[in-house]
């Protein structure tokens, strides 16, 4: 049973403490099964291996493979080593080691996971011992390349909240007080007709009409029109995001094009220029004019400004991330720790990005200017840089509900491309679509937390739980590249959202420090004197790198609020006591400053 | 009797304290204000006085802001003389830096300080005369050598005679009883004892008063060398191994004098490695740990790096930041002594050994190293009055030479050196990392880093015990005055006054319960069972085959971090450390018994609140650990009041003892520089990085590829 063994390393790592956290996410674990099992999970193999754990050397255990995980128990219960991972995580599995090989140990798989880490296991060399587990783990880590379905669509868990209803397109539109006498709600894209990685719903300005929107679309890469994300109640500014406009080599221009951008830009009133951030550096952009793309000109859009921002494609964000793993795992980095971040860039990529969503917020909120976001197709960097000036901007993306809002509708519905960026169920790990752009938002998100530690509903292991399912296929929030193939593939019928998980039990991600601010804007210090590391994510699986939990700071908090309800509580009865005029109370008396005592004050 | 501004009184003149002396002064100053890096500012008056560089603000009206931290002694426009770090002239938009002579007066001054602010100063609306003594009278009295006696610490003792009860519960060690006192508490009664024998400094000068030496060592050794070669008893574990330090003989060119000195040496390690005493282990600090000339180095760099002129600045070296900060190699030498110290704790933990510091004086990196391992063994060393007797024991009385060291009397810049706030940012690290465990805050470490230059305390102003003692005595013979009474920095209402005292104290601190007799039976039994740890056997030998490369990185690691002078010199110290150090994680953390720093590279940090506290570019508006710390004391006073109103429910009566809490005002939004500069900033704009990106150099071919490869222009067909 989980809660009798005794991890030898008190870390978060999942050989510790993801037994327990399963079991609270309400796997079923029978007494007399030997793995956490979740309703629809079923056994497929098991294997008696050795586990070389990178930090404890090699552990003999048993591994289980279900269809949705890789279970991996000790033989020996002092201490027990428990390893619980979703199939998902996998990248790639790879055989070391012959036959033939000599040398103890060196026969076996090697499995390299999406968050962070390699296990190793070594197996016996006879007969082959490791031929059916290699086939089966690879069957089951990519069910996409194997006709299988994902496990989201075997998922039997029930919770009671249903986190596919979190998100309305059209209350969420509401809540920004539109559609109003400027901008409307289309439905042009109600069949994905005028662009299929677009959400059915759409806000554009009231002045624009569904044949100007066709026309358009004729211009934008892919069809992805500027559309409406987010609407400044005071300013009346607006934030709106598309993809490049197809200008070309000929620096071809479209009158439509070039009109729909007056139109938004006077949709508040403005007579200042429209202001348009392209988030790639300025030379990627001219680049992008070889193969039809490009960027707005002065020539043809005189009434908009245009800066660049400089943020680096995904192929240098997966490189960066790539060399960050290399310096924290297994072990960090020894000598010259910090020269070493610097040059994975992962920490100045954050700070770029930050800085970009800055200035958009800026602009919108004090600038009282609308601006107009894109990069190449409008689904990896736009979506970061819309994403987090909306954070900065409006309060309500910062409470759990909200936040699971702005990735439901920034991120999922204006079609970032999970299933190509995360590579969900494929086995082709060196697929050059992937890219870890959503991980970089969310790391961007805790930055932010970081800054600001009352400002945020939800805590640090919100953030972790996100990422964990980015990759999990447990449930099926992050599946597929847009909201048309959702559809197609029925997934909010099929699949739970991970939505659901969160909000039914809410409390456990909960900030206790938060403080509602109303429409305060909020903009971190993009300075490397403030970006960190962060630690309990990336270098969570090494154990050396203590994480103390709870964090001390906030179970002081916890204690202080209890002890602040314990004293309202005894005041009120005390009242009601004296008041029914008993004159002796000095049965409770004595507990008030034993209760002091244990939360002293010294001051 | 010190006298503090009124907000009513709208006058120019310094507020001077006594026996402080106006020297001369310049009006129709322009300071800026650094806040956006435009030429805001406020024309005011620039003085120099005995104790320090005032610029008084032409129109007061900040008075009905009055910030809640303020320093009653150094207000937010003075910088006392010893706190002046460089003078800079600048002269046709170069900066030029001012030391002694001047030919030239500049039209800017800028002067970058010991505790880290930056002043600009505009003479350009000034006199001519009036420039030029104010520039060389600042300059001669900031930067130029000086006597002892002319320290303002004596002009301050002579007019204001001190009156206050400097007794509070910090333990002096000017006594004999101190001393006997701390071996009880520590039980270190049986196998040392305190001596008189430097009584009239007959041994040594350099050595305090009293001090402690194993009971077996007599009195004609001690003064055989002036003290050299005796061990020192700094503390007892509760196992009875102690931690020692001992001053190191000079490097003898007779060679029968180091034939001697080798015998007496070899006499004393005898008879302090035999039973009743521990075995010995001795490290000579000075080859195992950094030089204090390489601290010195790093440290100037280091410190250069929040000296910031401008926001230009701020941002261009932000692109490099982290590898500038590597570059000034201060916080490897932080990691460096952290590891040193928990090198020492596992011996005398683990190994029951006692540990002997050696050092050529024993009173630089001995002292760092012997607070650390009491501040991480002893939790008494980790409440304010324990950590302040520790400051004593070690520092003060110890013998460290804190002018020197500072250079407060600007007589030779090679003695300076950083090693007193080497401790404090140690201490930091450990504050940082386990917040809980300490009855201080970091702002309290903040501000007695700033003590450091505050010239009215006697504290940090002598190079021993000895001079102290001889300079007190007032002018040798004609002493018809009587001796100076000299303020203790540890008496914090000397500069802060309640509320602000109450920022010293960590909410977060979780007290012992109760210091009872049984208590101290499940602290020992708390020690033992860290010690019953089952010692797995490193897996390093078992590790083979595909493991290789990863074992061999490992054992690299181990191999490079070989501990310098331990007297045993195989693998098994550092296989012993990292043992210790790992089973100790492996625990819950008893925050009132052993405290083992985080040393790998991402846990060792800046400790911002110091270094980055005078920078408006830094701030988080409503953001930072105030956020958090904000919250809990304003539940605290919730309590608290609830308390109250309980106790009036119970007696029908007010009682009058309520405790302090300091009170926030508006606490969502505070800057995270609190509760140090405060800034009013008059937007809120969001800060912006004007230089950013930098080359990524060996990715060139990835940077201009497309994020996908598909056609557009054959879309468009």
């Amino acid at each position: 049973m989980a809660s009798s063994s005794t991890p030898k390393y008190n870390s978060n790592s999942l050989e510790s403490s993801s037994s327990k956290r399963t079991l609270k996410d309400g796997t079923n674990w029978e007494q007399n099964e030997e793995i956490p099992r979740l309703p629809g999970e079923t056994r497929v193999t098991d294997k008696d291996v050795i586990y070389m754990c990178p930090f404890n050397g090699p552990v003999k255990g048993r591994v289980y493979i279900t269809n949705y995980r890789l279970y991996l128990r000790s033989v020996e219960n002092d201490p027990v080593v428990v390893l619980n991972v979703p199939l998902g995580v996998i990248s790639r599995i790879e055989k070391m080691g012959g036959a033939s090989s000599r040398g103890e140990n060196s026969y076996g798989l090697d499995i390299t996971c999406k968050d962070m880490r390699n296990l190793r296991f070594a197996l016996k060399q006879e007969g082959h011992s490791r031929r059916d587990i290699f086939e089966v783990l690879t069957k089951y880590a990519f069910p996409q390349s194997h006709n299988l379905l994902f496990f989201a669509f075997l998922n039997e868990e029930k919770f009671s909240e249903n986190g596919w209803m979190v998100y309305n397109p059209m209350s969420e539109y509401r809540r920004q007080g539109l559609p109003n006498e400027r901008w409307r709600v289309t439905f042009i894209n109600e069949h994905y007709g005028l662009c299929d990685t677009y959400p059915s719903l759409l806000v554009v300005p009231y002045n624009a009409t569904d044949d100007d929107l066709k026309k358009v679309a004729a211009f934008r890469s892919r069809n992805r029109i500027p559309v409406l994300s987010w609407f400044h109640p005071e300013t009346q500014a607006v934030i709106m995001r598309c993809s490049q406009p197809l200008v070309g080599m000929s620096g071809k221009r479209n009158k439509d094009d070039e009109r729909y951008l007056d139109i938004i830009r006077e949709a508040n009133g403005q007579i200042s220029k429209l202001t348009i951030y392209d988030a790639r550096p300025n030379v990627n952009a001219v680049a992008n004019k070889a193969t039809g793309g490009g960027y707005e000109g002065e020539d043809a859009y005189p009434n908009a400004e245009l800066f660049f921002l400089d943020i680096h494609n995904i192929h240098v964000m997966r490189e960066s991330l790539k060399k960050l793993k290399d310096i924290v795992y297994p072990n960090v980095e020894e000598s010259h720790w910090l020269s070493s971040l610097e040059s994975t860039h992962w920490l100045e990529h954050i700070k770029l990005v930050l800085t970009g969503a800055i200035q958009v917020a800026d602009k919108v909120s004090s600038g009282r200017s609308s601006v107009l976001v894109h990069c190449s197709d409008g689904w990896d960097r736009t979506a970061q840089l819309t994403s987090l000036a909306m954070l900065m901007l409006d309060s309500y993306y910062r409470t759990i509900e909200g936040f699971e809002v702005l990735v439901q509708k920034e991120w999922i519905s204006f079609g970032h491309k999970f299933a190509s960026r995360i590579g969900h169920g494929d086995k082709n790990h060196a697929d050059a679509d992937r890219s870890p752009i959503f991980l970089q938002f969310i790391d961007c998100v805790w930055q932010m937390s970081k800054q600001f530690p009352t400002a945020f509903e939800f805590n640090e292991q919100f953030l972790i739980t996100i990422l964990d399912h980015l990759y999990s296929c447990r449930f099926g929030t992050f599946l597929y590249n847009s909201e048309s193939v959702r559809e197609k593939e029925k997934v909010t019928e099929k699949t739970l959202s991970l939505w659901s998980l969160i909000n039914s039990e809410k409390s456990k991600y909960i900030n206790p420090f938060y403080t509602k601010e109303l429409n305060r804007a909020l903009y971190p210090v993009a300075s490397m004197r403030h970006l960190e590391l962060w630690v309990n994510y990336y270098i969570r699986w090494n154990p050396r790198i203590r994480q103390q939990q709870p964090n001390p700071v906030e179970q002081r908090y916890m204690e202080l609020l209890a002890l602040r309800d314990d004293y309202i509580r005894r005041l009120e009865e005390l009242q009601i006591t004296n008041n029914s005029k008993i004159p002796n109370s000095s049965g409770s008396s004595a507990s008030p400053s034993q209760m002091m005592s244990q939360v002293q004050t010294h001051f | 009797e010190i006298h503090i501004k009124e907000p009513i009184e709208k006058e120019v003149n310094p507020h001077l304290l006594p026996g402080e002396l106006l020297l001369c002064e310049a009006s129709t100053v322009y300071k800026y204000i650094q806040e956006d890096g435009s030429n805001r500012g406020t024309y005011g008056k620039l003085v120099c006085t005995n104790f320090k560089i005032a610029f008084l603000d032409d129109d007061s009206t900040s008075d009905d802001n009055e910030p809640q931290f303020k320093n009653k002694i150094v207000g937010e426009n003075d910088i006392t003389l010893q706190c002046v770090d460089q003078i800079y002239g600048v002269y046709d938009e170069k900066k030029k830096l001012l030391t002694g002579q001047l030919r030239k007066y500049p039209e800017k001054l800028i002067i970058y300080c010991k505790d880290l602010r930056v002043f600009n100063f505009c003479l350009r609306y000034t006199k001519e005369e009036e420039v030029k003594r104010i520039v060389s009278g600042i300059v001669h009295h900031s930067q130029t050598p000086k006597l002892l006696k002319r320290l303002f610490l004596f002009s301050y003792a002579s007019a204001a005679p001190n009156n206050t009860d400097g007794r509070n519960q910090t333990v002096m060690f000017d006594t004999l009883e101190d001393w006997r006192d701390e071996l009880e508490r520590t039980k270190g009664n049986v196998k040392y004892k305190a001596v008189t024998t430097n009584e009239g400094y007959r041994v040594s000068e350099k050595l305090p008063l009293y001090f402690v030496v194993p009971i077996c060592v007599s009195e004609e050794s001690i003064l055989k060398y002036e003290g050299r070669g005796i061990p020192i008893w700094c503390w007892s574990c509760h196992n009875g191994a102690a931690l020692l330090k001992m001053s190191a003989f000079p490097k003898e060119q007779d060679d029968s004098a180091s034939q001697m000195q080798k015998a007496f040496l070899d006499g004393i390690y005898k008879t302090i490695s035999k039973p009743p005493y521990e075995l010995l282990k001795t490290d000579d600090l000075s080859s195992s740990l950094p030089s204090l000339q390489d601290i010195q180095t790093a440290y100037t760099r280091f410190k250069q790096l929040f000296l910031i002129d401008n926001s230009t600045d701020f941002w261009a070296t932000d692109v490099k930041w982290f590898s500038l900060l590597e570059s000034t190699n201060w916080l490897e030498i932080i990691r460096r002594v952290l590891r040193k110290a928990i090198e020492v704790a596992e011996c005398l933990e683990r190994q029951h050994t006692n540990v002997l510091l050696i050092e050529e004086s024993a009173t630089d990196l001995c002292c760092v190293i012997s607070s650390l391992v009491q501040v991480m063994m002893d939790s008494y060393s980790r409440t304010k009055s324990g950590f302040q007797s520790l400051i004593q024991k070690e520092w003060v009385v110890g013998g460290h030479g804190f002018l020197d060291r500072c250079n407060h009397l600007h007589k030779s810049d090679k003695e300076e050196a950083p090693v007193f706030l080497l401790l404090l940012n140690c201490v930091w690290q450990l504050v940082q990392q386990y917040p809980p465990a300490f009855e201080f805050t970091e702002t309290y470490l903040t501000v007695l880093s700033d003590s450091l230059y505050v010239p009215i305390f006697s504290t940090f102003f002598f190079n021993s015990q000895h001079q102290k003692d001889t300079n007190t005595r007032g002018e040798g013979l004609k002493t018809q005055s009587s001796p100076f009474r000299f303020l203790t920095v540890w008496d914090w209402s000397v500069q802060f006054d309640p509320k602000a005292q109450a920022f010293l104290n960590n909410p977060l601190y979780a007290e012992k319960p109760k210091p009872d007799k049984s208590q101290r039976k499940t602290t020992r039994f708390k020690h033992q069972r860290q010690l019953s740890l089952p010692l797995t056997q490193t897996k390093s030998s078992t590790k083979r085959g595909f493991f290789r490369e990863e074992t061999d990185h490992l054992i690299k690691n181990i191999l490079g971090k070989r501990i310098g002078k331990f007297i045993n010199s195989s693998d098994e110290p550092s296989n012993s450390f990292r043992e210790f150090y790992d089973s100790w994680h492996s625990k819950p953390i008893d925050y009132h018994g052993l405290l083992l720093p985080c040393i790998d590279g991402p846990e060792i940090k800046v400790w911002a609140q110091r270094y980055l506290r005078w920078i408006p570019e830094a701030q988080l508006h409503g953001g930072g650990t105030i956020a958090t710390t904000a919250k809990i004391l304003d539940l605290m006073e919730e309590v608290q009041s609830l308390q109250v109103k309980m106790d009036e429910e119970h007696s029908q009566a007010i009682s009058g003892d309520v405790h302090s809490v300091p009170l926030l005002r508006n606490s969502a939004r505070l800057s995270s520089l609190f509760p140090f500069a405060l800034l009013q900033r008059q937007s809120i704009k969001p800060a912006l990085p004007t230089s950013t990106w930098k080359d990524l150099e060996d990715e060139e071919d990835l940077v201009k590829r497309d994020d996908e490869f598909v056609d557009l222009c054959g879309d468009m067909l």
